[in-house]
């Protein structure tokens, strides 16, 4: 029973820590209304995190020209992608292509 | 109940549809009622469900099938969110002469996609799903917004516009990718 406790307390405090530690830097919020990424064009450092929240009713990804990464971001949801290296990265909406924007990552 | 008054008005529409491409001047003139509207939208929306599910079922192609399932997702939201409106102005859309004929052009394009299969199905499924997104924005833009009255109404076939004309790109660019 005791050690049943024990492993509680243990899982209970990981989870904490994991939700404090998952992100690195900062979080940087882009919006999506109305079929359009808000702002477009944003500079975040390496090891920041961005995150899309959609108010829309249907369902984007940011997909990145690179094909470094593709986020799905279902309809009234948030969804989260570290940027780890410095550069200039383009993304789009594939299911909306006329959705685009920029994320210039710059060093720490 | 609101009906359907003008036989004619919807013919006209219903031409447009039907000629791919129609120009603006010759339906600028016929003005659909609002239950028209919400009825030839909901229709469009079901119609791209339904040949995006029959793509599901015979495409092996990765992106077609990507599309596809864009086309089922987006068309069923846009489609919960009017039937939602239409329920909440307690407004009931009828079948009209577009629907009709929007229905029956989908139902003939559908029996002959069922003949294809391979590289030749995804080809011209995707160069329909080109032609239909052109037709069905072209009377968004040029006909049933301007013509929607009810502010609600108009706002959704705005937002619905620009995720079809998205549809419209991705199409395109997928169509350029086909042989």
């Amino acid at each position: 029973m005791r050690t049943a406790m024990r492993c509680s307390a243990l899982v209970l405090l990981l989870q904490i820590a994991s939700a404090h530690v998952g992100i690195a830097g900062e979080v940087v919020q882009v919006k999506i209304n109305d079929l359009a990424f808000s702002p477009a064009e944003i500079t975040v450092k390496a090891g920041d995190t961005v995150e899309w929240v959609n108010n829309d009713f249907v369902d984007h990804t940011a997909t990145a020209t690179s094909g470094e990464w593709d986020v799905m971001i279902v309809a009234g949801q948030s969804a989260r992608q570290e940027m780890t290296k410095p550069g200039t990265i383009k993304y789009f909406c594939r299911a909306h292509p006329d959705m685009t924007g920029t994320i210039t990552i710059v060093n720490k | 109940m609101l009906h359907i008054h003008s036989r004619g008005r919807s013919l006209g529409l219903a031409a447009a549809f039907i000629l791919v491409g129609a120009t603006v001047p010759a339906f600028a003139a016929d003005k659909p009622s609002d239950p028209q509207i919400a009825h030839i939208a909901y229709t469009a929306g079901a119609i791209d469900v339904k040949a995006a599910q029959q793509a599901l079922q015979i495409s092996k192609n990765e992106h077609v099938r990507a599309f596809a399932n864009d086309m089922v997702r987006d068309h069923t939201a846009v489609n919960d969110k009017a039937l939602a409106l239409v329920k909440k102005l307690n407004v009931t859309p009828e079948d009209n002469d577009t629907s009709k004929a929007l229905t029956k052009q989908a139902d003939e394009k559908s029996a002959e996609l069922a003949k294809l299969s391979g590289a030749a199905f995804d080809k011209a499924y995707v160069d329909n799903e080109v032609a239909f997104h052109k037709t069905v924005d072209g009377a968004l833009e040029t006909t049933l917004i301007p013509s929607s009255s009810n502010g609600e109404l108009k706002s959704l076939l705005q937002t619905g516009l620009k995720i079809f004309e998205g549809h419209l790109k991705h199409a395109e660019h997928l169509a350029s990718t086909l042989k």
